[in-house]
């Protein structure tokens, strides 16, 4: 066990655990943030998708140690008022079923329009391909990152 | 109008105070959405019956009583509810029901929940709704039938009185025996969208999932489980396990080996430093084996037939042409993207379980079984599912928890990795399906279809369509007994023979020259007027959907380098007819839009319905694609998304949903878009490709795929 000092959603927190233990079980564990979700461990679903810098990162592949000065951004740090652009656009389209891998589809998006603000239609799909939805929500995904490019 | 009994006695009728926390306001946030203006709180709630309260500031607590699973009747269920109450959906707060003996079938499964509790739900709101009307009545000495509601306000010309109002003076009236439920043409949320009540928390990261609960002192497990169906536990060595950080004990219990720590991942550390050897208690089975007894059943006699119509030997031996296709699936994981997990404090004085189960009132009984309890001294909270598909029918993970609670004397989560959660079992079964069409003078005069699955059942619906529309028409079903464990997985059964059913009557129309949909309209014709034998399905509204597929999805008039296909199935009292349009990429061809036509009797939930049809198209599509699951000497050949390919955003078609408008019950909606979804594809496909796929999963035809 050591002392890791990581900066989520703008505050310094302090936790005590394994240099291997993944960021993940860090913020849901440790930290109970459970807004990111565990859902392969081994970064192919997308379930666990956070910001390191802006960056659309799987949590459960980056161990505490690797985080170090980088910022870290969860769910329920995307907006202070759970009205980022996407949120709204999930709500509007009513995107979810289960609803158990939309944070990290969210989280997937949100990174992806901070760098492309105006994707095309083809864009967006190559974007949202790498998270996976088992209830195949995806038409609706698509359309909800269209709508919250348009109002960016 | 109808009239209907009510079941609602007095003492279902409580004053609960919401300052003294009689349990109604707990657990609830009344901060709204941001921007809204945040309403008084109400000081007193009444509960009215089991499904609703109503709060002197205007505000209506509906109680969903089945488990959500992303079918989103935790929003649909209220909104019948609340349409009879007569009530604004903005004044709706709901809640999760507990597992109650108030409630009916509290279950998740079989697209049943709305049709078996539409009436119910009605009666609820009505009874409330009359209760209401009942009270003012007296309040202004008047008869109740000249009173009439509107949005919460009970009227008499131009007098009125609040729900809110009335709510506590109801105390003292009589429930009413007999209410009256609403004519469907005057609904006014029923039919009408409304968003998911879960979405604002499911986008901001709130907890919601069995995954997400904790509880102070709550410790985690996993659990190792013989890594091949036919090995059981000889002995294992945990002391690596013992050494990780965080690993508190290591428990035995049956074939298994508990990990318990302070978190998820040192119990998943844990596990993995475990050595364990395995001992063969059976045979270790092959997907070749199978492959090859599954074979040989589709060539073998059921000694006695599901269904026999007419001559079906004749109609063989006396045809011009005989048409025999085999059409195989494998075995499916759910993969549910929530793992399985359960939480569960079981002392000596009580036994609390926690978490995600489509049902939970079965599984109480088999926990108290476990236990050597009572099952009301068993209490079984449901928390939002992150997917089901059926595997959370099962409860095996809730027994696991229940077990390692009273073994460590602890509260316990029990998580599964998505390794565990993969390999674990009860698995979609395997089955393939030998088709036969016998053609006499153009005309389909001989059927014959024998399935066989391993673990599976029957894997035929004899009744179903196309039966009493061939004159020579037999079915035969076959059940290999396998120590693989085998359940319902979304559309069971119908998953793939809807598939292997659509994609031959397709083959049949080409081999007769006649359009893939006039082929099937022409069976229904005389299913529908002259049957031959009882049938289990209503062809009217299968030609309803039919038509509708067919002129929405512009059926025959495909655009130039557009390949249409087509497929219709009825299941879970649900008819859906889908027209599949394919085109070339390259050299592959690829689903780019489904045209979904639906009868489901009222749609409750507008938007939420087409959302579940679009998904359970996709799903559909998907897993026809790329669906592959194996076994070598009992063991899975995958275990992670890495070696198992689920559909992907590029991957998945446009959906368009329309349905045929309807005043009948409601049916369900979480299964029956799925069955057809693959017979489309495949049909499209050939269309595109002069090529047939019969076996799933069609991306391993080298010949159309590469």
């Amino acid at each position: 066990m050591a002392i890791y000092n990581i900066t989520v959603n703008g505050e310094q927190r302090q936790v005590d655990v394994d240099a291997d233990t993944p960021m993940l079980w860090v913020l849901r564990d440790s930290l109970d943030m459970v807004g990111t979700k565990f859902g392969c461990g081994i970064a192919q679903c997308g379930a666990c998708t956070v910001h390191l810098d802006g960056n659309a990162v799987r949590s459960c592949s980056i161990p505490v140690s690797a985080v170090g000065e980088a910022k870290i951004t969860t769910i329920e740090g995307l907006s202070e008022k759970g009205d980022h652009p996407l949120q709204e656009a999930w709500r509007e389209h009513d995107v979810p079923q289960c609803g158990y891998c939309q944070a990290g589809q969210i989280m997937n998006a949100a990174a992806f329009l901070s760098k492309n603000p105006n994707p095309s239609d083809a864009d967006i799909e190559n974007a949202t391909h790498t998270n996976i939805c088992r209830c195949a929500t995806y038409n609706r995904i698509k359309a909800a990152v269209k709508t919250a490019a348009a109002n960016m | 109008m109808t009239l209907i009994k009510t079941k609602f006695n007095r003492r279902s009728f409580l004053r609960t105070s919401a300052l003294a926390g009689g349990g109604i306001v707990i657990g609830f946030n009344w901060a709204c959405s941001p921007g809204e203006t945040v309403r008084a709180a109400p000081s007193e709630w009444f509960d009215v019956n089991a499904f609703l309260s109503i709060a002197d500031n205007g505000q209506v607590t509906i109680m969903s009583p089945n488990p959500e699973i992303g079918q989103n009747i935790k929003t649909s269920m209220p909104m019948i509810v609340a349409e009879e109450l007569d009530v604004a959906w903005e004044d709706v707060i709901v809640k999760q029901a507990p597992l109650s003996k108030s409630f009916t079938r509290q279950v998740a499964g079989g697209s049943g929940s709305i049709r078996s509790s539409w009436t119910i739900l009605r009666t609820a709101g009505a009874a409330a709704r009359q209760l209401m009307i009942n009270t003012a009545a007296q309040q202004w000495d008047v008869d109740p039938k000249t009173l009439t509601t509107e949005y919460g306000v009970v009227k008499n010309g131009s007098k009125k009185m609040t729900y809110a109002e009335l709510a506590s003076l109801a105390v003292m009236t009589e429930i009413p025996e007999e209410v009256p439920l609403k004519d469907p043409k005057d609904f006014k949320i029923i039919g009408n969208s409304k968003k998911n009540v879960d979405t604002d928390a499911i986008v901001t990261g709130k907890p919601l999932f069995g995954m997400d609960f904790k509880r102070e002192g709550m410790v985690y497990a996993t659990a190792m489980r013989p890594p091949a169906f036919g090995l059981k536990l000889k002995s294992f060595d945990d002391s690596e396990a013992r050494k990780v950080t965080g690993v508190s004990d290591v428990v035995q219990f049956g074939d298994k080996i508990a990990v318990i720590a302070n978190s998820t991942y040192a119990a998943m550390k844990g596990q993995k430093a475990l050595k364990a050897e395995w001992t063969s208690d059976g045979k270790l089975e092959n997907t070749t084996d199978h492959d090859r007894e599954l074979r040989k059943m589709l060539d073998t006699k059921q000694d006695t037939p599901r269904r026999n119509d007419g001559n079906v030997r004749g109609a063989f031996a006396n045809a011009d042409k005989v048409i025999e296709k085999v059409y195989e699936a494998p075995f499916l994981p759910h993969n549910t993207m929530e793992p399985m997990n359960f939480f569960a404090d079981i002392t000596d004085t009580k036994a609390e379980l926690i978490g995600p189960i489509q049902t939970p009132e079965w599984t109480q009984g088999r926990v108290a079984q476990l236990l050597g309890r009572e099952a009301a001294s068993v209490t079984m909270d449901m928390t939002r599912m992150g997917g089901g598909f059926g595997r959370r029918l099962y409860g095996d993970f809730a027994l696991e928890v229940a077990e390692i609670s009273q073994k460590i004397k602890k509260p316990v989560k029990l998580v599964f990795s998505r390794e565990d959660d993969m390999t674990a079992g009860t698995y979609r079964p395997a089955s393939k399906y030998k088709f036969r069409a016998a053609i006499k003078d153009g005309k389909l005069s001989g059927y014959h279809l024998t399935g066989a699955g391993v673990n599976s059942g029957s894997v035929t619906r004899e009744n179903w369509f196309p039966a009493g529309g061939i004159e020579n028409y037999k079915v035969e079903t076959h059940n290999l007994r396998s120590n693989i464990t085998t359940g319902a997985w979304r559309a069971p059964i119908t998953n793939f023979l809807a598939i292997a059913e659509q994609s031959f009557f397709d083959e049949v129309a080409n081999e007769m020259g006649v359009d893939a949909v006039q082929l099937r309209l022409d069976i229904l014709e005389r299913a529908k007027t002259n049957p031959v034998g009882a049938i289990d399905y209503d062809p009217d509204k299968m030609i309803g959907v039919i038509k509708l597929a067919a002129e929405k999805g512009n059926w025959g008039n495909a655009e130039a380098g557009v390949s249409q296909g087509f497929s219709a199935y009825y299941s879970h009292n649900t008819y859906v007819a889908e027209v599949a349009h394919a085109s070339m990429r390259g050299n592959t061809p690829k689903v780019d839009k489904v045209t979904c036509a639906v009868d489901c009797g009222i749609v409750i939930n507008p938007d939420a319905a087409i959302n579940q049809i679009q998904g359970g198209v996709v799903d559909g599509v998907g897993h026809a694609m790329y669906g592959d699951f194996s076994f070598v000497n009992g063991t899975p050949q995958a275990s992670n998304f890495d070696k198992y390919r689920l559909i992907r955003s590029k991957e998945a078609p446009q959906v368009d949903v329309f349905f045929v408008e309807s005043l009948n019950d409601p049916t369900g909606l979480g299964e029956p878009s799925l069955p057809p979804a693959g017979g489309a594809v495949a049909n499209a496909i050939a269309k595109a490709t002069g090529n047939r796929v019969y076996n799933i999963p069609f991306i391993k035809e080298e010949i159309i795929f590469g």
